[in-house]
């Protein structure tokens, strides 16, 4: 008997990366790729805000203040007669950055306590597990703002706050995972083959075990921006002149005769949120 | 097209015959030139066949021979994505496949009854058996509930369940496979269809149960007279049980006929070839391909003898007494009883038994998988009882596992070459060249192009993740290598050629097999001496010659009696 081989010449990696391209553009949904170019950009304005506006986000220009929404500028002025566009891409910054802070605390935090419980198991996996079921039991927000309270009113301990606060969601999926791939087969056979426990845990279990629970990181993104402008709308931030998406929405609303500097900043945290969950769901699928 | 004339000198007589017979009986299922495809991969081509009313026909093919694509086709169960691009169904004269869904639904589930594959996926886990088979029975619309339990219980008595009351308040969970598959087959059965479709109806069931389930179907074409289309992999139990035979490959029908004509002489080259595949035919296949391996295989044994050795020196494994209890909820199930074995360097020995039987528990135990409760395995000439992890892992290097399914084994993250060579790298043999160099010699051995080399497991065939399994178990040169069927995941061709693989692996290396099947026909191939196992207990032990010709246990008679008779 024979069993067909077909003989693939190996492609030369430059070309490898080529068709992989091609094959993303061909086989990702629009609706995927729109999201993705979404997230670039407010990525872009987070590292070089400089690259996308001419004005400054501090400087006040009392003679522009309250201009509507127009070519010179596009989300208008507030108060102070700063351009509202200017103070978005600046606020990117500490907005997503500390969004990425906080998912990568739960990532990491939870990632590992999901890890060993699932893979340890025994007297471990209890004294975990219950730690988990503590902080499930704890309002992640109530948890957030307690956490404010104790270490500072700055943006970067929101993030914390909001780190520890889902810490428990990915410890939950990442123990799951791993019990999964801890008794399939070829685990065992790994063992079989001389493999020790920190070799197996490291080389067969997490590389099986990831993929979902960076799925969920990705939407963890999404809710921990929400969050976190949620946190500096109720003022459990940096104060002003720093220009935070929850923030801007939060003075936007003492002037009702300039409604833009309202829906400005809120339309921007709602696309790049939705653009986000839509590249988790669509990963969730394809991984 | 050479299947075209293939066909055409395979027609003569076999059609003729067929066709004789189809014309004395009235013609309930009729296929022609069906051909389907998947967006632009056709799967079934041109395929053509009659099936009369009360006789069965098979469709064989290995995997991907588009069979259960016919079936589905038949009932009408395509996946969206699957167009019927040419042919014609008729059943009872009307066009299956032109018919309204709405025209349609009343033929299914009363006059075509579909048998599933899986029988435990079949059933939905969280209701009662009756309460699923009321279902059914509501769709004849006779009757009250009372009337309608009766029928179902009068059904179930009829399929050879012996508690029909018992399996009606039952969920699935709590009944085995074999009944399992006895109650899909009476809710199957239930609104007298004209025609079954039995997709692998035995595939996941053990040897007996296989014979009573095939025996069952006999009876039910007998006395009702229902037509019953069979999908099966497996010649042998189609040569046995079927009317008429399709045989199939990647969805060209290439030879056709009454079963016994088909089987006993098949004409076309991929009949012939899976004809000597299947074990049961011809039980000395490789031990006759290949006269000197006797010869050389005494000869080395007269010379250890002749070393001064010890009888027992010969032995490679030794189980004396080897127990093992497992406690589940507050039931203990004794997995392993008292159990006792020896094999001889250079052998190969068979554990034989149904699921249940402790044959993969014992397999365990001896790889230090679970620990024993009681006796002692002694291999080479140490005793593992008081083994250390450390002690494990050297002995390990001499003892390697090939699992039962290819698709499980392998870590799919990873690619062929590493997979195949993390043996190496965990017992730090030799240099990174040394060890590359011997991953490509072990894949030679196993028949694996070195193309393969940078692909993960997803993109090869079972024939092939076997072939790597294996390779990765022998890559250290262990002196054992313990088979937990290795071939039950895979095709009939693909499996004797794994065999063969393992027959010259053997001779060339000198390797000791402990092999675990439930197949007693592939037992009879590879094996020299065998271990028949029911229940944990060894009932019957000995050379595999001795046991197949003179069973001395009723069990094992069982057993035998359960490879399907090939007509001659």
């Amino acid at each position: 008997m024979s069993i067909a081989i077909a003989p693939r010449p190996a492609q030369p990696p430059a070309r490898r990366l080529t068709a992989a391209a091609r094959s993303a553009f061909t086989t990702v949904p629009p609706s995927v790729l729109l999201s993705f170019i979404v997230v670039l950009i407010v990525l872009l304005w987070s590292l070089f805000p400089a690259l996308f506006t001419s004005y400054s986000a501090v400087t006040a220009n009392p003679a522009d203040k309250f201009l509507g929404p127009g070519a010179q500028h596009w989300l208008g002025t507030d108060d102070l007669g700063r351009d509202e566009f200017a103070r978005v891409v600046y606020g990117a910054r500490s907005s997503v950055g500390t969004a990425v802070v906080a998912v990568a605390i739960g990532l990491f935090a939870g990632g590992l306590i999901g890890l060993l419980a699932g893979f340890v198991g025994g007297w471990v996996d209890a004294v975990l597990g219950r730690l988990v079921d503590t902080l499930l039991a704890i309002p992640g927000f109530l948890l957030a703002v307690v956490v404010v309270t104790g270490l500072g009113f700055t943006t970067l301990n929101a993030a914390i706050a909001t780190g520890i606060a889902s810490v428990a969601i990915f410890a939950r999926l990442m123990r799951a995972e791993t019990l999964k791939v801890r008794h399939s087969v070829f685990v065992e056979s790994s063992y079989l083959q001389g493999g020790s426990r920190n070799y197996v845990l490291f080389r067969h279990v997490l590389p099986n075990a990831y993929r979902s629970v960076v799925a969920l990181a990705v939407l963890q993104l999404g809710s921990a921006i929400i969050v976190i402008a949620a946190l500096a709308f109720l003022g459990y931030g940096s104060p002003p002149p720093a220009s935070d998406w929850g923030l801007l929405v939060a003075a936007g609303q003492n002037d009702a005769t300039a409604p833009w500097l309202v829906y400005g900043p809120a339309i921007v945290i709602v696309i790049t949120v939705l653009s986000i969950n839509r590249i988790s769901r669509w990963l969730r699928k394809t991984s | 097209m050479a299947t075209e004339n293939k066909l055409k000198t395979g027609d003569g007589p076999a059609i003729n015959g067929f066709a004789a017979h189809a014309q004395t009986t009235s013609t309930l299922l009729r296929v022609d030139g069906l051909t389907v495809a998947y967006g632009d991969q056709t799967v079934v081509h041109d395929v053509s066949f009659e099936l009369a009313r009360g006789q069965s026909l098979a469709l064989i093919g290995e995997s991907g021979s588009g069979k259960t694509t016919i079936a589905r086709t038949v009932l009408r169960l395509l996946p969206p994505e699957a167009r019927v691009k040419a042919g014609q169904i008729k059943f009872n004269r009307q066009d299956v496949l032109e018919l309204g869904e709405r025209q349609f639904r009343p033929l299914r589930g009363r006059e075509l009854g579909f048998v599933p594959q899986d029988p435990s996926n079949a059933l939905n886990a969280v209701r009662t058996i009756g309460s699923q088979a009321l279902e059914a029975a509501a769709l004849l619309a006779e009757g009250d509930a009372a009337a309608r339990r009766e029928r179902v219980l009068e059904t179930f008595r009829q399929v050879g369940l012996t508690d029909p009351d018992r399996v009606y308040a039952s969920y699935p969970h709590q009944l085995s496979g074999g009944m399992l598959q006895r109650v899909l087959i009476g809710l199957a059965v239930l609104p007298r269809p004209a025609l079954i479709v039995a997709d692998e109806p035995t595939s996941g069931l053990d040897v007996t149960i296989q014979k009573r389930i095939l025996d069952l179907f006999a009876e039910l074409k007998e006395s009702l007279g229902i037509g019953v289309l069979f999908i099966t992999h497996d010649l042998a139990v189609a040569a046995e049980r079927a009317d008429a035979l399709l045989v199939l490959k990647d969805g060209v029908v290439q030879e056709r006929g009454p079963a016994a004509q088909v089987f006993a002489a098949p004409t076309s080259e991929y009949a012939r070839e899976l004809q000597a595949d299947v074990p049961a035919v011809n039980p000395d296949r490789y031990r006759a391909a290949d006269p000197d391996q006797a010869q050389s295989q005494a000869k080395s044994r007269a010379k250890s003898q002749a070393q001064g050795e010890a009888p027992s020196g010969a032995s490679q494994i030794e189980v004396r007494s080897l127990s093992k209890t497992f406690t589940v909820g507050d039931r203990t199930v004794r997995a392993v009883d008292d159990i006792s074995f020896t094999v001889r360097r250079g052998s190969t020995h068979a554990l034989v038994g149904e699921s249940g039987s402790g044959k993969t528990t014992a397999a365990r135990l001896l790889l230090g998988l679970e620990r024993p409760d009681a006796g002692e395995i002694i291999i080479g000439d140490q005793s593992v009882r008081a083994h250390s992890r450390g002690q494990w892992r050297i002995l390990r290097r001499h003892l390697q596992l090939v699992y039962q399914n290819p698709f499980t084994s392998l870590d799919p993250t990873w690619r062929l070459e590493r997979i195949v060579r993390e043996p190496l790298d965990r017992y730090r043999v030799g240099g990174k060249a040394e060890r590359v160099e011997r991953v490509k010699e072990v894949l030679a051995a196993v028949g694996l192009s070195e193309s393969l080399l940078h692909r993960r497991p997803t993109h090869l065939s079972g024939g092939q993740r076997q072939r790597v399994a294996i390779a990765r178990a022998l890559v250290l040169r262990p002196d054992v290598v313990v088979l937990d069927e290795p071939t039950s995941a895979l095709d009939v061709t693909v499996q004797a050629g794994i065999i063969e693989l393992l027959f010259r692996l053997q001779r060339e290396l000198g390797l000791t097999y402990l092999f675990v099947s439930h197949d007693l026909s592939l037992v009879r191939q590879l094996a020299d001496t065998v271990s028949v196992l029911q229940g944990g207990r060894v009932v019957e032990d000995g050379p595999v010659q001795e046991i197949f010709t003179r069973p001395r246990h009723p069990y094992t008679e069982a057993l035998l009696d359960a490879i399907p008779a090939l007509p001659r």
